[in-house]
This record gives structure tokens, C-alpha cells and sequence, in this order.
């Protein structure tokens, strides 16, 4: 069971001035809309996919959620922001 | 220029010193940096620091110079680390020791860039006037092992341009995780030596395809950010994102910039840190607002259907070959003076014959000697040196 945990040298962090979570890396910046800062905060290593997916539909009082996140975590890993 | 909405400055680079012990023919630092004594003490960089972060910066970069001639980098990067910074150091490796090292872990530098000029030791010692090669070889195994991840940065020109596959090469023997391969941008340094480094057309054809072959086999193991001059694109590139839109520099005498070459324009001011807040400078300088929106373009760029596009290009580029920082930056072929740059291309195209009878103008080294004649000349930087 994969834990998707954000990839060493990015840093995910809540930016005020932006309102809005961002990732950080070598000389770039990223800025998420809400669900991505959503699932990201939670790919912190210690939560399988279906734990990311059971968590967010908690929060956000929604079902059907695991299509939306499974393929986001996936573009995640190829554009290289989780560890693969 | 109340029209215009400014955002935050998300970038923030500190020059922290002009010294530096390479001599680089392609450095962008200014030609008179040698007028500059008097660098700001680290208490004024921390003020910088809290300043900017409270306006929304959120990247900085610690470069020179070689900032690692001063002894204060950990003490910055160990506050810009605490303020919620990215930081990026930018460095030669010259100064690099383990014990530094280990310190900028333990204060939470996030990410040291480290430059090579060539994957030989003959070219990259000649390009930068040192030997410094083999030093540099050693910082990128430390920076490695001490689990930083690694970033080399190669300039690319005329004179290397050839290498390139070697060059990819080291940068997988090495294992960096990106490797940027950024053509020079001719200000400067760089543009007083742009008849010898503006490659050729067949060189970058070359160059491409080796980028797109290595690329492939890598498959996303490596990162390779390549970078065309923009001499060659028939568009300007879209400068610093926007004039003071993004991006803040400030030099080692605190002087405050809305990009790193931007001081050689004329009739404007730029303040200092010294005696302005970040919040001062950033919304009100006489110098940020200048440029900033697309008020004050003129023809072709104000009624250009891309201007959205590229903001007009490059202000210093339009005053290096227009003479006017408010003209159409002239490597768009809707420019008037766009001429000038196919001129300095289609000169490119020579072969290098070394009995042609064509005569090579003598590379000029980033020293303190030649800052010195060439400021005291009065020499602008249209203008190539006699020998």
C-alpha cells in the first residue's frame, strides 16, 4: 500500500498573501487551487490513498471523490511533485 | 499608475557581494561593479528579509558575486528559513566547505545551485579565469551526499555549445536531479563578448537535438531546463514575467531593482534599502512604476495584438540596442530596430577559420581591472573595448 508523500526539496506551505496553499521547490513556485492543496497537505507518508479519499469526503460532506484524487495524485507523481 | 494592480513580489534575490573570484566573459553583474565598496552589513539583510516576506516573498535566492565570500550567508538563510522562505543558494562552490555545509542543513537552506562553465577542465578553467574545476567536482559530490538536491547550472554559448552531450553527461554522472542549460543572455559582460559567444544556427540545431535525445532517455530522471537565446525567436521573451511584477533585486549596496541589469537605464532612480522600506519601494519607487502595466509603451508594442504576451519584452535589451528603454525590444521582428539583431545573427553564421584573416576581437574577463578602464573610459555597454 503506497503512503504518496511530497518528494524531497519541495516544500508544500500556506502562503497568506496569496491566500492559497503553494509548493515550493528549486526555483519555482506552484500555486494550488483548493482541492490540490487539499489532497496535498495529506500526502504527508502516513496515509494510503483510500485513508486521502476517505478524509477529504469527511471534510468536505462528498462522496465519489477517489476518480478526482487517484488521477490528481497521479499527474502529481509524473510532474514530479510526489515521490514516485 | 494607480491603474495598475500590484502584486506580490514573489521573487527576491540578493546580490550579497560583487566580489567573486571567477572572471566570467558572460557574467550579467554590471560593468562599473567595481564602484561598489560598500556592501550592506547582515542586520540590514535580515530587515530585507522580515520586509519582503510581510509583502509576500516567498523565493529568495543568495547569490553574487559569489556570496559565499561572506560570512554571514548561514545567518541569513538560518532567518529566511524561520520567515517561511524557499531559500536557493547560487554559488560557484568557491567557499564551500563541508563544515558550511553541514550548517546550511542545519538551518534549513533549502537547495544549493552550483555552476559549472564546461564539462572539461581546460574550458571551464578558461572561461572563468580559475582553477576551478576540479574544486567544483568536489562540491557537487558533498552537496550529494549531504542530501540536498542537486541543480547544476551550465551558461551555454558559442564556446561550449559543442560540448553540450559531454556536458548533460557529467551533470548524470554526477546525479543532479535538474540541470539548467541557459544560453546566454547577452547584458553586460556578455554583451561586450557577444560576437564571440552568439552561437551559430547549426550549433543550436545541434544543440536541440542532443537536449531532445537525452531528454528522452531520461526519462524525467533528470530534469534539463534549456533555454534558446532569444536572439534567434522572432518574439522577445517575456522579461522578469512583467517589470516589478514579480520579481525584487537588491545589490550589494542595497540598491533596490525591478531585475538585476535594470540599473543601467538612464533617467531612472532606484532606492535603497537603506533609507526605504521594502512596502516604500515596492508600491511607490519612481523606478518600479515606470514600467510596470503597458502604459507606457508606444508603437509597434501599444497596439500589438500580443502584447499581453510578452509585455513588450526586454527593457534593458531595448536600451542596449535601441538606445531607449521604452522601445519595442528589438528582438521582435515587429520592431524598427530589429535589423540590429539580424545583423548580430547573420555574423554568427561565420565559420571559425583561424587563418581566414578574419580577426577575433580578445575575450574580455570579468575582472576588477577592466571594470575599472572600461567605467573610467566612460565606455556604455554598446560599446566594444579596444583592445
Amino acid at each position: 500500500m503506497t503512503r504518496p508523500v511530497i518528494r524531497p526539496g519541495f516544500r508544500l506551505q500556506w502562503e497568506p498573501v496569496q491566500n492559497a496553499h503553494v509548493l515550493l521547490y528549486p526555483e519555482g513556485m506552484i500555486k494550488l487551487n483548493v482541492p490540490a492543496g487539499e489532497i496535498l497537505k495529506r500526502c504527508d507518508g502516513t496515509r494510503t490513498l483510500d485513508e486521502i479519499v476517505v478524509e477529504l469526503e469527511t471534510a468536505f460532506q462528498r462522496t465519489g471523490l477517489k476518480d478526482e484524487v487517484t488521477h490528481f495524485i497521479a499527474g502529481a507523481t509524473s510532474s514530479g511533485w510526489l515521490h514516485p | 499608475m494607480s491603474a495598475v494592480a500590484v502584486g506580490p513580489p514573489l521573487w527576491l534575490l540578493f546580490e550579497l557581494t560583487y566580489r567573486c573570484p571567477l572572471q566570467c566573459v558572460f557574467c550579467y553583474n554590471p560593468i562599473d561593479f567595481a564602484a561598489t565598496q560598500d556592501e550592506l552589513p547582515t542586520a540590514q539583510w535580515l530587515r530585507v528579509l522580515r520586509e519582503a516576506r510581510a509583502l509576500g516573498s516567498v523565493q529568495l535566492g543568495l547569490s553574487g558575486g559569489e556570496p559565499l565570500l561572506r560570512d554571514d550567508v548561514e545567518e541569513i538563510a538560518s532567518e529566511a528559513h524561520r520567515l517561511g522562505y524557499y531559500s536557493n543558494l547560487i554559488t560557484s562552490g568557491v567557499g564551500l566547505t563541508q563544515e558550511r555545509l553541514k550548517e546550511f542543513k542545519r538551518v534549513g537552506l533549502d537547495h544549493i545551485q552550483l555552476s559549472f562553465q564546461d564539462s572539461t577542465r581546460e574550458l571551464n578553467d578558461f572561461l572563468s579565469h580559475t582553477r576551478t574545476f576540479q574544486l567544483k567536482e568536489r562540491c557537487a559530490e558533498w552537496i550529494k551526499a549531504s542530501g540536498y538536491p542537486m541543480v547544476l547550472n551550465c551558461v551555454i554559448h558559442r564556446l561550449n555549445i559543442d560540448h553540450l552531450d559531454s556536458i548533460i553527461d557529467m551533470a548524470v554522472r554526477m546525479g543532479a536531479e535538474y540541470l539548467e542549460l541557459a544560453n546566454t543572455q547577452f547584458y553586460s559582460w556578455a554583451h561586450l563578448n557577444r560576437e564571440q559567444l552568439l552561437p551559430s544556427r547549426a550549433q543550436l540545431e545541434r544543440a536541440a537535438e542532443i537536449t531532445r535525445d537525452w531528454r528522452e532517455r531520461l526519462q524525467g530522471k533528470m530534469r534539463i531546463l534549456y533555454v534558446v537565446p532569444d536572439y534567434y525567436e522572432e518574439r522577445p521573451k517575456r522579461c522578469m514575467n512583467g517589470w516589478a511584477s514579480t520579481f525584487v533585486t537588491v545589490t550589494p549596496d542595497g540598491t533596490a531593482l525591478p531585475c538585476h541589469t535594470a540599473k543601467m537605464l538612464p533617467g531612472l532612480s532606484f532606492p535603497n534599502v537603506r533609507e526605504y522600506s521594502m512596502q516604500d519601494i515596492w508600491l511607490h519607487a519612481e523606478g518600479f512604476n515606470r514600467f510596470r502595466g503597458q502604459g507606457w509603451m508606444k508603437e509597434p508594442c501599444a497596439s500589438c495584438d500580443e502584447r499581453d504576451k510578452d509585455l513588450g519584452g526586454c527593457r534593458c535589451q531595448a536600451y542596449l540596442l535601441a538606445q531607449d528603454a521604452a522601445a519595442t525590444d528589438p528582438v521582435c521582428a515587429k520592431s524598427p530596430r530589429h535589423a540590429v539583431v539580424v545583423r548580430a545573427v547573420e555574423q554568427a553564421q561565420r565559420v571559425n577559420v583561424p587563418d581566414s584573416g578574419v580577426r577575433e576581437q580578445p575575450l574580455v574577463f570579468r575582472r576588477k581591472e577592466n571594470s575599472v578602464s572600461l567605467s573610467h573610459l566612460g565606455a556604455n555597454e554598446n560599446r566594444t573595448p579596444s583592445q
